[in-house]
Order: structure tokens, then C-alpha cells, then sequence
């Protein structure tokens, strides 16, 4: 039996955010709240927004999944809390197309979430890593 | 054992998958398909394709022949009286919507009770909460027993004289239970109420007979037993269908139409609206032959011998859980299991690095996954094309899954 692929997909920042996440939990008050799941496998996030004039004060997310959907979800709250709405946008795409395996803008500096380059080798897997971002795009949108 | 030679009939089994030889475990989803009903499709599209029932020129009726010829093999497999009893569908979930449909609205008023179990597939709960909703009757859940199973007991205080329909699932996609449907039916019309059997995790497995269990309804998929996709059947009893009113309307279905008023074709055509699914049925009628030339007997002994072998190997790994009966005898080749905290899409992943294909999530059973108290699971399941080999790749795909997450979960 080997393990030599899974490395590209189980990068060790993506099982450090998993084991350790950031960002987990709710935010009470006046927060943009945001349920999602994944029907065909049950994963399931419970993401919570802060958005004052237009930047993403504060994210936290709960919710159960595999490895990779809950250490996304952790990479996505770091990267967009601080970020104005359409930075976060801009984020979302260019994570999006990096799933898809397509050329994607890298002037943005992904840090974590490089490592979830992998995961476009794995398609059955993109729908895990995609779920946090979909919901904050629904969250934002929203706004 | 049946012999290994059944793999030769399967020409998808021959390959590698991310360089290992397949081992595929997740018939339970869908089964691969032997030569004989893949060669049977293509024989009828090269050599008899046309309409079926317009019996004017020659193809049109070899294809008719062919179409209703596979009813008559439905009517043989499941022991049913006559054909006008066997009507071709999309599948199991078709099958079910139809019966909630077409006799459910009929028959099924405000204050009425449906009845269910908690281990059933959501394509038998859907149709029936959709109905209560519709009519303003009771949906309620039939307990199960700490093991998955259900005891009859539980079933008598669930089933009242308000019951008008009692719809149970043969074998568990998820436990591999085999329920008593034979007492359950008894104890459905004694309160008056008809019995349906979702019967797609049975008939690729057990000798299916309608008469002695004196269910109303059968429903069941070709795909899961060596028949193509986008094939099913509703079996149910002739005084019930007479009486039933169609619920798709159009050609095929039709006896006379008039330009306010129309009248129907005689069963089972009635329920059959538009062009059927006549390759499907033919490949679904292959597929019967083949099994029955193996022996429904000697495939189920097959796959309980490979359950006990797969327990027994499973149980000796620490940390894995297995759901449903303990006893091997009291269950199809379906083995739903967790390990540690390993979630199962991660699982799945390992095991699909090393050829091997499981199923891993909620097994579109989301009621049952929360009375185990667990948000998704993985799922090996067995069919006759498999060996005890492929067991021994999966406990080792199991135990590298398993030192490769060590210190992650």
C-alpha cells in the first residue's frame, strides 16, 4: 500500500489547520451568519462575518467535515479577516480557479492557502476545499 | 465460495486505478456489468431498435417481443402472477413516488398514519413526508433496536388502525439489515394498511418471491444488480393497480383520446407514459439471466461468507467501529464503519490511492446517520464478483490509512 501521492493533497499547514483551527467559533452580535453544507457528503459550516464599512472586520467559522473542508474553512477566515469585501471577492477567484487547476493571478500572495494546491489532483475533493469560500462569497453577497 | 471465474464477465474490473488493480467495493451504490447485458443493450441497438407497441413493421416488433420478453423474466425473478403486475420504471425512487402519488393521495386523508423505519433511504422518506404534508397526515418512524435491527414489537406499537401504508426497506444501505418484511406485512394488514418494499438493496442479493411475503408494493433498480441505469420496476398486486389512476400522462399510456376526455391502456401500460426505457429493460432482462444462472441462493451465501470473513478482519484493527447487526448471517455484504476519528472522505481518498473504492458520507440515509450519532461514515459493499482478496487490500488500505493519519487525528 503507498502514500506517496496523498502528500501532494495532506501538505502539513493544511493538517496543522486542521488539528489547530483559527478562527473557530461564533461571533454573537450583529454578525452576517452563514449555514452551508454539502449534500452529497454532509460536511457542514456554520461562518459567521463582521463587516463594517465595507472590510471584513472579523470571521469564525464552526462545523464538522473532513480534514480538508475544515482546514480551508480555517485558512479562509485567516485570510479574508482585515480584507475589504472585494479583496475577499478577488481571493475567492482566484482560489477558485486554482481548484479548477487553471492559471491563476499570482501577484496575490495566497500564504496558507498555497497548500491547498494539491487538492485540484483530487477532484472528488474540490467541493471539501471550495465549501468555506462559497459561504463567505453567499455571506458577503448578502450584505 | 463462487469462483473466481465471474470476474472474466466483468471486463471493468481489469484495470488499474492510480496504479493498483481495482478493487472495487461499492457495489452497493451501483454494480459493474457483466459482457452478456452489455453485449444484449448493444445487440438491440445494431439489430432491433425502433418503437415498441406500433407493431406495423418487423423491427417494431422484435423490439416489442424483446421489451415485453423482459417483463415476463421480471414476472419469473420475483414470483409474481402475472406481468400486468410488472411495470418498468426510471428505478427505485420512481417506483416509490409513484405508489405515494398515485395510490398515496387516493387513499391517504387527514388524520391517516404512514409508517416507516429510521434506517431507510431518503428515496422512502421523501415520498411519504411530501404525502402527509399534502394530506395532512401522521408520518411516524418505526424504532430500531440498539443492534440496527427491527423487533416486531416495536413495529405492533408503531402500526395502528389509522396505518394506511407501511413502507419498510428490505435490506439497509447502510446496515445491511435484513428486515422481517414476511411479519411485518402480516402485521400491516391486520390494521388494514398496505405494504410497500423498497427492494433495491434486495433484489441484486436474495431470492425475491411477492407471493409468500404478500407485500403490495416492491420497488427495485436494475443498475444495482447487474442491469444498466435508468432501469426499475414497481411490482404491486392487480386489484390495486386496476383501481390506481396514472400519474405521467402522453403516448403509450393511452387507450382512446378525445379532445376533453381520455381513457387508458390496460395494465401494466397504463403506467407506462411516453417511450419506454426499452434498452434498459432488455439489458435489465440479460442481467436477471445471468443471475439466475449463478443462483440467487449460491450469491447470497457468496456475500455472507465474505461479510463474516470482512468482520472478522475488520473487528481485529483497534479503533475501528462497525455499525448495524453484529451477526453475519443477519446481514447482506454491506459493512458501514468508522475508524477513529478518521473522517471518511479521508479514508475514501487513501483507499482510492491504492485502487480501492469505497463509498464514504451519508448514504443518502441522513435520519439514520443521526440516530447513530455520527455525521458521515465509510461504506464497503460486497457483491459476487468479489473475492476475499479483495478484503485482504482493503484491511490493508485500512491499516495504512490508519498510520498515515496517526498523529493528525
Amino acid at each position: 500500500m503507498s502514500t506517496n501521492n496523498l502528500d501532494q493533497l495532506y501538505r502539513s499547514v493544511i493538517m496543522d489547520h486542521y488539528k489547530n483551527p483559527r478562527n473557530k467559533g461564533s461571533i454573537e452580535d450583529g454578525a452576517l451568519t452563514i449555514d452551508m453544507n454539502n449534500p452529497t457528503c454532509g460536511d457542514r459550516i456554520h461562518l459567521t462575518l463582521q463587516v463594517e464599512d465595507g472590510v471584513i472586520q472579523n470571521a469564525k467559522f464552526d462545523g464538522e467535515g473532513c480534514s480538508i473542508s475544515m482546514a480551508s474553512a480555517s485558512m479562509m477566515t485567516q485570510a479574508v479577516k482585515g480584507k475589504k469585501v472585494e479583496e475577499a471577492l478577488q481571493l475567492s477567484t482566484v482560489f477558485s480557479e486554482m481548484m479548477l487547476g487553471k492559471e491563476h493571478d499570482d501577484s496575490i500572495d495566497l500564504e496558507d492557502i498555497e497548500a491547498l494546491n494539491g487538492v485540484s489532483k483530487f477532484p472528488a475533493r474540490i467541493k471539501c476545499a471550495t465549501l468555506a469560500w462559497k459561504a463567505m462569497e453567499k455571506g458577503v453577497s448578502e450584505e | 465460495m463462487l469462483s473466481k471465474e465471474i470476474r472474466s464477465h466483468f471486463p471493468i474490473l481489469h484495470q488499474e486505478i492510480n496504479g493498483h488493480p481495482l478493487v472495487y467495493l461499492d457495489s452497493g451504490a451501483t454494480s459493474q456489468k457483466p459482457t452478456q447485458v452489455i453485449e444484449a443493450i448493444k445487440n438491440y441497438y445494431e439489430l432491433e431498435n425502433s418503437n415498441v407497441h406500433r407493431g406495423v413493421h418487423t423491427l417494431g416488433n422484435r423490439a416489442t417481443d424483446s421489451y415485453e420478453g423482459a417483463r415476463e423474466k421480471v414476472r419469473k425473478f420475483i414470483n409474481a402472477t402475472s406481468t400486468k403486475e410488472v411495470i418498468f420504471t426510471r428505478g427505485t425512487t420512481t417506483s416509490l413516488n409513484t405508489v405515494a402519488r398515485s395510490y398515496g393521495l387516493a387513499n391517504v386523508k387527514e388524520g391517516d398514519e404512514i409508517v416507516i423505519t429510521y434506517m431507510e433511504h431518503h428515496s422512502n422518506i421523501i415520498p411519504w413526508q411530501q404525502l402527509a404534508k399534502e394530506t395532512g397526515a401522521t408520518l411516524k418512524y418505526i424504532d430500531l433496536e440498539a443492534d440496527g435491527t427491527i423487533s416486531l414489537d416495536s413495529v405492533r406499537s408503531t402500526i395502528t388502525d389509522k396505518t394506511k401504508i407501511v413502507s419498510v426497506v428490505y435490506v439497509s444501505n447502510v446496515l445491511g439489515t435484513m428486515n422481517p418484511i414476511k411479519e411485518i406485512t402480516q402485521i400491516a394488514h391486520e390494521h388494514g394498511a398496505i405494504m410497500v418494499v423498497d427492494g433495491a438493496q434486495a433484489s441484486p442479493h436474495i431470492k425475491l418471491d411477492v407471493q409468500a411475503l404478500d407485500c403490495d408494493f416492491l420497488a427495485f433498480s436494475g443498475h444495482k444488480m447487474c442491469g444498466p441505469t435508468g432501469i426499475g420496476v414497481l411490482y404491486g398486486k392487480q386489484a390495486l393497480l386496476e383501481k390506481m389512476e396514472p400519474i405521467e400522462f402522453g403516448g403509450e399510456m393511452i387507450d382512446f383520446v378525445g379532445l376533453y376526455e381520455s381513457t387508458w391502456k390496460e395494465l401494466p401500460w397504463k403506467f407506462e407514459g411516453g417511450t419506454p426505457i426499452i434498452a434498459g429493460a432488455i439489458g435489465l432482462g440479460a442481467a436477471i439471466d445471468f443471475l439466475e444462472e449463478i443462483g440467487l441462493d449460491e450469491i447470497e451465501k457468496h456475500e455472507h461468507e465474505l461479510a463474516a470473513y470482512a468482520m472478522d478482519k475488520m473487528s481485529a484493527i483497534d479503533g475501528l467501529t462497525i455499525y448495524g447487526p453484529t451477526d453475519p448471517s443477519k446481514r447482506a455484504g454491506i459493512i458501514t464503519f468508522n475508524l477513529n476519528d478518521v473522517h471518511p472522505h479521508d479514508l475514501a481518498t487513501v483507499l482510492d490511492m491504492n485502487g480501492i473504492a469505497v463509498r464514504a458520507g451519508h448514504h443518502c440515509a441522513q435520519p439514520l446517520m443521526k440516530w447513530l450519532q455520527v455525521s458521515a461514515t465509510a461504506r464497503a459493499s460486497f457483491y459476487l464478483y468479489n473475492t476475499k482478496e479483495d478484503i485482504d487490500s482493503l484491511i490493508a488500505g485500512l491499516r495504512t490509512a490508519k498510520e498515515y493519519f496517526n498523529d493528525v487525528y
